[in-house]
C-alpha cells in the first residue's frame, strides 16, 4: 500500500512540475526542453518500478526496473555477443549493402525517365509490404548465420531508400538546371554539384526510416532460425523459459542501440545539409 | 494514365528475371537427382523439372498463383471457403487483429494528438518520447506481449491487436499533431475575431484542415498495422494467419506456402492502403480539398 501512495504522489508532484516549467520562462530554454522529458521517463520508471513492488506483479509478467538494471549488468557478455551478432553482423551489414545499392541504382534510374515511371510506382507498392515476411526464405537461402540476416535486411531498406533518392534526385527545379546548362556543365558535373547535394535531405530520409527497419528486421529474421546467439534468438529463447527479465535487458540494449543508430545519422544529416532551411531554423 | 507503359515493363522485367531466377536456384537439385539416377538430362527437360519442384528453392510465379488458387478460389467452389486450410479463414484472422488494432491504435493516436497540441506540458514530456520509442525495435517486443499476455489469460485477437495497433499509433500522432498545427496564425486570428470559443475552433478549424495529414498518416498506419499483426502471429500459439502460415511453411520447407501467404499479405496491404486512399479521395473532395 505504501508503494501505491508514494508512487501515486511522486507521480502527481512530477507532473506538477513539469507544468510549471512548461508554462514559464525555462521552457525556452535548453535546460527546460531537457529536462521535462528526462523527468517524465524518470517518472514513467519509477511508477512503473512502484505498481510492480506495490500491486506484487510477478516477476514472470513484469519485471520492476530495478531487476532488468542488475540483470543487465550481470550478463554484459551474453548481451555483447548478442549485440555484435544481431546489430553488428546483421543489420549493419545489411544497412551498408542495401542503402548503397538503393542509392547507386536509384543514380542510373535518374538517367532513364521511363524507367522512374515505371519503377517508383511499383517501388512504393513494395516498400508498403510486409517485407518482413521474406525472413524464411531468405533464412532457407542463406543460411542459419548473421548472412541471412543481413539479406533480410538488404530486402527492408533497398525499397525505401531507393523511393527516397529517386524523388531527391528529381528535386531540382528548372531554373537551377537551365542554370547548370548555361554554364555548359556536364551530366556528372551537375550530378555532383547542383542534385546531389539537393536530393541529400531525401537521402538522409531514407536514410533513418532505414535504421529502425534494419534493426528490426534482423532481430524478427532470428525468429526463423538462428545460431545459438542473438537479439531475436535471446528474445524468443528467453521468452519461452519465462525470464522477462533478460528479454527486457535485450530490449534495453536494441533500444539503446536503435536510439544510437539513429542519433548518429541524424549527426551527419546535420553536418551534411546543414544549409538546408529545417537544419537551419533552429 | 501514362504511367502503364512502364509499370507494365518493369513488372515484366521482375517476372522475367524471377523466371530466370527460378532456373538457376533449383537447377542444383534437378541436376542432382538427374545424377543420382544416372539420367543425361536435356536442358528442356531441366527447365521443366525447376519449374514444377514440390520443395523449390524459389518456387516459379504460376506455382505460387496456382497454390493462391488452389487454397482460396477453387476451396469456395467446393464450398469449404472457411475451412482451416483455405487461405482466406487464415487472412481474416490476420485481417480482424489488423482492423482491430488499428482502431484503436488511430483512436489513441488522435487523442493524444489533440493533448500534445493544446497541452505544452505535453507536448514537452510526451513527444520526445514518443519518436524515441520509434528508434526502438518494437516488434522484437512481440514475442513477449503475446507469451505475457497468455499467462494472465488473454489470448486469441487481442495481444496481436494491441501490437498492430502500437504500430499504428506512431504515424498517426506525428501526422495528427502536423495536422492540427497546420492552421496559420491568421486562420486563427480570425476565428479569435469571430469570437469563437476553443472547442469551435477545433472543430471547425483545426480538425477538418488536418484531414490530408490525417489520411496519409492512416496509409502508413494500417501497413504498418498489417506488419504488426502478422509478426505477432509469429509467436502466438495455434500457429494461424499469415504469420502462422509462413512460420509453419518455415519449418517443413513448404516454400510455396510461405510465398503464398508473403503475396496473399501483400494484396491484403495493397487493398487496405487503396481503400484509405478512396476514403481520403471521396472525403476530401467533399471537403472541398480535393487536389
Amino acid at each position: 500500500m505504501i508503494w501505491i501512495v508514494s508512487v501515486l504522489l511522486f507521480w502527481a508532484a512530477a507532473i506538477g512540475v513539469n507544468i510549471k516549467i512548461a508554462n514559464s520562462v525555462w521552457a525556452k530554454t535548453r535546460a527546460g526542453k531537457l529536462f521535462v522529458p528526462t523527468l517524465f521517463g524518470v517518472t514513467i520508471l519509477v511508477v512503473w518500478e512502484g505498481l510492480v513492488r506495490g500491486i506484487e506483479v510477478p516477476a514472470v509478467i513484469l519485471p520492476p526496473p530495478s531487476a532488468i538494471a542488475v540483470r543487465l549488468s550481470e550478463s554484459l557478455p551474453i548481451l555483447w555477443t548478442d549485440f555484435v551478432q544481431t546489430f553488428v553482423k546483421g543489420a549493419l551489414t545489411g544497412y551498408i549493402l542495401g542503402c548503397g545499392a538503393a542509392f547507386l541504382i536509384a543514380i542510373a534510374i535518374d538517367r532513364s525517365p521511363f524507367l522512374q515511371r515505371g519503377l517508383l510506382p511499383v517501388g512504393n507498392f513494395v516498400a508498403a509490404l510486409p517485407i518482413i515476411g521474406t525472413a524464411p526464405i531468405l533464412v532457407m537461402w542463406f543460411g542459419f548465420d548473421w548472412h541471412s540476416k543481413a539479406a533480410v535486411v538488404v530486402a527492408m531498406v533497398f525499397f525505401p531508400m531507393l523511393v527516397n533518392t529517386v524523388q531527391g534526385l528529381k528535386e531540382t527545379d528548372a531554373m537551377q538546371r537551365d542554370l547548370m546548362q548555361s554554364y555548359a556543365a556536364s551530366y556528372w558535373q551537375s550530378l555532383f554539384k547542383l542534385r546531389l547535394p539537393v536530393a541529400m535531405p531525401f537521402v538522409f530520409n531514407g536514410l533513418k526510416i532505414a535504421t529502425t527497419l534494419a534493426l528490426i528486421g534482423a532481430i524478427v529474421a532470428e525468429f526463423f532460425g538462428s545460431p545459438t546467439r542473438g537479439m531475436g534468438f535471446r528474445i524468443s529463447a528467453e521468452v519461452g523459459r519465462l525470464g522477462l527479465d533478460m528479454v527486457w535487458a535485450e530490449i534495453t540494449i536494441a533500444a539503446i542501440s536503435g536510439s544510437l543508430f539513429y542519433g548518429f545519422v541524424a549527426f551527419v544529416e546535420k553536418k551534411v545539409t546543414f544549409w538546408h532551411p529545417s537544419q537551419r531554423r533552429r | 494514365m501514362r504511367s502503364i507503359f512502364p509499370i507494365l515493363t518493369v513488372v515484366t522485367a521482375i517476372i522475367v528475371v524471377w523466371y530466370f531466377g527460378t532456373y538457376q536456384m533449383n537447377k542444383t537439385w534437378t541436376q542432382d537427382q538427374a545424377r543420382r539416377a544416372n539420367v543425361e538430362l536435356t536442358l528442356n527437360e531441366i527447365v521443366a523439372d525447376t519449374m514444377a519442384q514440390d520443395r523449390p528453392k524459389l518456387p516459379a510465379p504460376h506455382q505460387v498463383t496456382q497454390e493462391i488458387w488452389k487454397t482460396t478460389g477453387a476451396m469456395v467452389l467446393e464450398g469449404k471457403g472457411l475451412s482451416k486450410r483455405s487461405l482466406i479463414y487464415h487472412g481474416w484472422i490476420t485481417l480482424s487483429s489488423t482492423l482491430v488494432g488499428f482502431a484503436i491504435g488511430t483512436i489513441g493516436g488522435i487523442l493524444l494528438a489533440v493533448g500534445i497540441v493544446y497541452n505544452k506540458a505535453m507536448d514537452m514530456s510526451v513527444m520526445p518520447w514518443a519518436i524515441a520509442s520509434q528508434t526502438i525495435p518494437i516488434l522484437a517486443i512481440a514475442p513477449m506481449i503475446v507469451v505475457v499476455m497468455n499467462s494472465i489469460g488473454v489470448q486469441g485477437l487481442l495481444p496481436k491487436a494491441i501490437i498492430a495497433a502500437y504500430l499504428s499509433f506512431f504515424p498517426v500522432v506525428v501526422g495528427m499533431v502536423k495536422g492540427l498545427r497546420a492552421p496559420n496564425n491568421m486562420q486563427l486570428d480570425l476565428m479569435k475575431t469571430y469570437n469563437a470559443s476553443g472547442a469551435e475552433t477545433f472543430w471547425k478549424l483545426r480538425l477538418p484542415n488536418s484531414m490530408p495529414y490525417f489520411f496519409t498518416s492512416l496509409k502508413i498506419g494500417i501497413a504498418a498495422a498489417l506488419i504488426g499483426a502478422i509478426v505477432a502471429e509469429l509467436s502466438s500459439s495455434p500457429l494461424r494467419g499469415f504469420g502462422g502460415r509462413m512460420l509453419t511453411g518455415s519449418y517443413y520447407g513448404q516454400t510455396i506456402q510461405i510465398w503464398s501467404a508473403l503475396f496473399s499479405a501483400a494484396v491484403m496491404a495493397a487493398c487496405l492502403v487503396g481503400f484509405i486512399g478512396f476514403l481520403q479521395r471521396v472525403t476530401l473532395r467533399r471537403m472541398g480539398m480535393a487536389q
